[in-house]
C-alpha cells in the first residue's frame, strides 16, 4: 500500500511465467550435490532477498560469527514487500537466476513450490520442526515429507481497542463474535458518528485469518485432486457475519490502509480494530497520538470459553533450487530463525515476532512494543494467544482467490450487498482457474 | 572496367549498411518483445495433477483459445465500455479547455503571458501517480477540503469515489495534467501563422472573436487533429490514476480498465500467457481507432481541399 509501511507481508501474487525449469535446477540429487559439498569446501557468498527492515544488521553478525567460521558470507537485497517479490522470485527462477535464499509468505509456498522454484531442504534441517508450533511447521512443509522453507515470523491475530473510549462510553472487551456484534450496536447507539471498526475488502489475508479462526480449510489435497473449500460453511459464517453488520451500518465500509483510515484510527472515529501481532507497528505510523490508548485482547470467539486465533501474514526464509550452496543456505535459514542471538536481533532490528516457540517467551520479547507501553505484559499475552492458532492451508493459486476477494467482496461491501455471494464469486474464480491451469479438481 | 564495377557494388550496399543499425534497434527493441508477446498469446500451462513438484507444469501450444477467453470475459468489454465513458468526457474537455487557452494566451491583450503559460502547462510536469495520489486525498470524504467545505454549507456532499462522481474524478485528474500539454501543442501552431494574415483580417474588418473562430481555429486544425489521436491513446491506456485511487474505494476494481485487466492477469494472477492476448487485442483496437480515425482527418482534410 502506498500509504502506510506496513511490517506485514503482502498477499501474495503471482504464478507469474511457468516453464519447467529443467535440468539447471537439480534439487538434493546426484551431481548437484557434489555441487554443493565442493562449494562448501571453500568461501561462499550468498544472496538473500528479503523486505523486513534491518536484515543487513542481523545478517553483519552471522558474517562476523558463525559465518565467518563456516566461510559462509551472505549478502542482503533489500526488496519490495509480498506479492511483488513472489512475481520477481519467478521471473528470476524462470532465467535461472534465483538468489540462494528468499523470504516468502506462508500463502505463497505452494505457488512457489508449484513452480519448482524452492528446493526440498529435509535433509538439511533435520529437528529443526521441534523449535516450531506443528500448525506452522505444517505450512512449510505442505504437509508432505519435504521441507521448503524455515518459518521466520508467525501473525497470530488479537482485537486490539481503544481502551480509553471503551471505558469512555462504557463498552466491554467482547470474548464471543456476538457480544463483537452487540459492542458495535451499541456503540452506534450512543455515538452515531463513531464506528467500532471497518470492514475493508482491501487485504485479503484478514478474511483468510478469520476464516481459518472459524475452522475454514480453504485448500485441501483430496489423493491426486485439489479440494477448494473457499465456500464452506465455517467461510459463510465468517462472510454472512460481516456481512450483516455492514448491511445494518454497524460498521464502516471502508477499506484499510487509507489516508482516510489512518485519520479515522488517529482521531478515534473508528475505535477497534482485528489485526494481528503486528499492530503495533502498523499503528505507530497510521495513528501517532493514540500511542498508549491502545490495548490487545484476544481474538473474539465463535464459541463461548475457546480461544482459538488465525493468522494475518507472516513468512519464511526459504531456499531456491537455482542455489549452488543449498546446504550452505539452509544451514544460515536455520541459524536465522532459530538461533537465540539472531532471534534477539530479529525482533530488535527487525521488529518481528518469530515464529520459533522459545522466541516467542523468550528474553528477546519480554519488553512491550513502544506504543503499547501501557500493556506491559503484550507478548506475554501474544505467546498465550499464539498457542492456539488454526492451521492454515494453502494451495497452488492464492493469488487468484486473494484478488478475486478484492473485487467482489469490495463490491458487496459498497452496495451492502450479500456477502455469501460474493464468497461464492471467490470459491468459482478460484476452482475455474485450477481447472483451466489443468490441476486436477475434487468436486 | 573492374574498379568501376567495384564501385558499384560499394554504392549498392551502402544504404544497407547504413539501414542496419535502425534495423537491428528495430527489431531488438520492437519486432522482438511484439513477437515474443504474440508467441506467449498463442499458448498456455498446463499443470498435472497436483502441479507440485518438478516438471509439473508444461508449456502448451493454446492456439486462439487465449484469445477467445479474453473476448468472450464480460469483465474486458465492461472495462472497455468504462474507458469509454471515461474518455468522452476527457477528450472534449481537455481539448476544448486546451483550444480556449491556447486562443486566449495568443490575442494581443493578454498579460503575464509566459507565467500563465507555465502556470497551465505545469501540471503536466506532475507524473501521473503523483497527481493521482494528491488528487486521491482530496476526493476522500474525511480529509477532502471541498466536504468541509460544503460541510459548513450546510450542502450534500457527494462521494467523489463512486458511481458517477467517480469518472468525474478521474478526468478531472487526466484534464489536470494533460491541458496544458495540448495547450502549447495548439499554441505553437498559433504562433506559427504568419502575421499577414491577421493584418488581412483586420483590414477587412475582423473582430478578434472572428479571427479566432474563422481562421485561428480552421489554421491549427492539423495540431487539434494530432492532439485529438494522441488522447484517444491516451485514454484507451489509462492505467495509473485508477491504479492508483483503487485502494482508496471500493467501487475501483482491480480490473476497472482493460489495461488493468492485463496488468492484473500477468502478475495478480500470474498468467502471462493470457494477459499477452488480452494486450494484442488492445493494441489492434487502440490501431483501428486511431489510425481510423487519422485517416477520416485527413480525407476530410483532402475534400477541403479540392473544394
Amino acid at each position: 500500500m502506498p500509504f502506510t509501511l506496513r511490517r506485514r507481508l503482502r498477499p501474495a501474487a503471482a504464478t507469474a511465467v511457468a516453464v519447467a525449469l529443467g535440468a539447471s535446477t537439480l534439487a538434493a540429487c546426484g551431481s548437484s550435490d557434489d555441487d554443493s559439498e565442493e562449494a562448501q569446501s571453500g568461501p561462499v557468498s550468498l544472496t538473500y532477498w528479503t523486505w523486513a527492515p534491518g536484515m543487513d544488521k542481523v545478517a553483519d553478525i552471522w558474517n562476523k560469527g558463525p559465518g565467518k567460521k563456516a566461510q559462509i558470507k551472505v549478502v542482503v537485497k533489500k526488496q519490495a514487500s509480498g506479492d511483488t517479490l513472489v512475481t520477481k522470485i519467478l521471473t528470476a527462477a524462470k532465467a535461472g537466476k534465483a538468489p540462494d535464499l528468499v523470504q516468502a509468505e506462508y500463502q505463497a509456498l505452494a505457488t512457489l513450490v508449484s513452480n519448482d522454484v524452492l528446493a526440498d531442504i529435509s535433509g538439511e534441517v533435520e529437528g529443526v520442526d521441534k523449535e516450531f508450533a506443528p500448525g506452522i511447521w505444517q505450512q512449510v512443509t505442505l504437509g508432505s515429507d519435504a521441507v521448503y522453507a524455515i518459518p521466520q515470523d508467525s501473525a497470530p491475530m488479537a482485537f486490539y481497542y481503544r481502551e480509553d473510549l471503551f471505558k469512555k462510553y462504557g463498552l466491554e472487551v467482547p470474548k464471543t463474535w456476538d457480544e463483537f456484534a452487540e459492542t458495535a450496536r451499541q456503540l452506534k447507539k450512543k455515538d452515531p458518528g463513531k464506528d467500532l471498526t471497518t470492514f475493508s475488502a482491501n487485504d485479503s489475508g484478514l478474511f483468510a485469518g478469520l476464516a481459518q479462526q472459524a475452522g475454514a480449510k480453504w485448500w485441501t489435497v483430496d489423493g491426486d485432486k485439489w479440494k477448494v473449500g473457499i465456500d464452506d460453511a465455517a467461510t459463510q459464517k465468517v462472510a454472512d457475519f460481516w456481512g450483516g453488520l455492514v448491511e445494518e451500518d454497524a460498521i464502516d465500509n471502508q477499506p484499510m490502509y487509507t489516508p482516510a483510515w489512518n485519520k479515522a484510527l488517529n482521531t478515534g472515529k473508528q475505535i477497534a480494530w482485528v489485526s494481528a501481532v503486528w499492530a503495533p507497528g502498523t499503528l505507530t505510523t497510521a495513528a501517532p497520538d493514540t500511542k498508549g490508548k491502545w490495548a490487545m485482547a484476544p481474538l473474539p470467539q465463535w464459541t463461548e470459553g475457546e480461544s482459538v486465533t488465525g493468522s494475518w501474514g507472516g513468512s519464511t526464509i526459504a531456499v531456491t533450487n537455482d542455489s549452488k550452496n543449498k546446504a550452505a543456505a539452509a544451514k544460515f535459514s536455520t541459524w536465522l530463525n532459530t538461533d537465540p542471538e539472531a532471534l534477539a536481533a530479529l525482533v530488535k532490528e527487525g521488529g518481528i515476532y518469530p515464529a520459533a516457540t522459545a522466541a516467542q517467551t523468550g528474553d528477546a520479547l519480554s519488553q512491550a512494543p513502544e506504543f503499547f507501553s501501557n500493556q506491559p505484559d503484550f507478548y506475554t499475552e501474544a505467546a498465550e494467544i499464539a498457542k492456539n492458532t488454526a492451521p492454515a492451508a494453502w494451495g497452488p493459486n492464492v493469488n487468484v482467490a486473494y484478488t478475486t476477494f478484492k473485487d467482489a467482496f469490495g463490491k458487496a461491501a459498497k452496495n451492502k450487498s450479500d456477502f455469501g455471494a460474493a464468497l461464492t464469486t471467490m470459491q468459482d474464480a478460484t476452482v475455474a482457474d485450477l481447472k483451466k491451469q489443468g490441476f486436477e479438481v475434487a468436486e | 572496367m573492374t574498379s568501376a564495377r567495384r564501385k558499384t557494388y560499394g554504392v549498392k550496399g551502402a544504404p544497407y549498411l547504413f539501414l542496419l543499425p535502425a534495423t537491428l534497434l528495430f527489431a531488438l527493441f520492437f519486432a522482438l518483445p511484439i513477437g515474443y508477446a504474440l508467441w506467449l498469446s498463442l499458448h498456455k500451462i498446463e499443470v498435472k495433477g497436483l502441479g507440485l513438484g518438478k516438471g509439473a507444469r508444461q508449456e502448451t501450444w493454446a492456439g486462439l483459445g487465449n484469445y477467445a477467453d479474453a473476448l468472450s470475459d464480460p469483465e474486458l468489454l465492461d472495462g472497455a465500455l468504462r474507458v469509454l465513458g471515461y474518455g468522452a468526457i476527457v477528450v472534449p474537455v481537455m481539448l476544448g479547455l486546451a483550444l480556449l487557452f491556447a486562443l486566449m494566451l495568443d490575442t494581443d491583450r493578454v498579460r503575464l503571458a509566459p507565467f500563465s503559460r507555465l502556470a497551465i502547462f505545469l501540471p503536466y510536469a506532475i507524473p501521473g501517480v503523483i497527481a493521482a495520489l494528491l488528487w486521491g486525498f482530496l476526493y476522500l470524504p474525511d480529509l477532502s477540503p471541498f466536504h468541509f467545505v460544503l460541510d459548513k454549507l450546510g450542502l450534500p456532499q457527494p462521494d467523489l469515489l463512486d458511481g458517477g462522481p467517480l469518472y468525474l474524478s478521474l478526468s478531472n485528474i487526466a484534464v489536470w495534467g494533460g491541458t496544458g500539454f495540448n495547450m502549447i501543442v495548439i499554441y505553437t501552431s498559433l504562433r506559427a501563422i504568419p502575421a499577414e494574415v491577421y493584418e488581412a483580417a483586420r483590414l477587412d474588418g475582423c473582430s478578434q472573436l472572428q479571427i479566432a473562430l474563422r481562421i485561428k481555429i480552421p489554421m491549427v486544425a492539423p495540431s487539434l487533429v494530432l492532439t485529438f489521436f494522441f488522447s484517444i491513446i491516451a485514454t484507451l491506456q489509462v492505467f495509473s490514476e485508477p491504479t492508483t485511487l483503487r485502494p482508496l474505494t471500493n467501487s475501483l476494481s482491480t480490473t476497472w480498465s482493460p489495461l488493468m485487466k492485463v496488468y492484473q492477469d500477468a502478475f495478480g494472477k500470474g498468467d502471462t500467457y493470457s494477459a499477452a492476448a488480452t494486450a494484442v487485442i488492445i493494441a489492434v483496437v487502440t490501431l483501428v481507432l486511431s489510425f481510423g480515425f487519422l485517416r477520416a482527418a485527413n480525407s476530410r482534410n483532402k475534400q477541403e481541399e479540392a473544394r
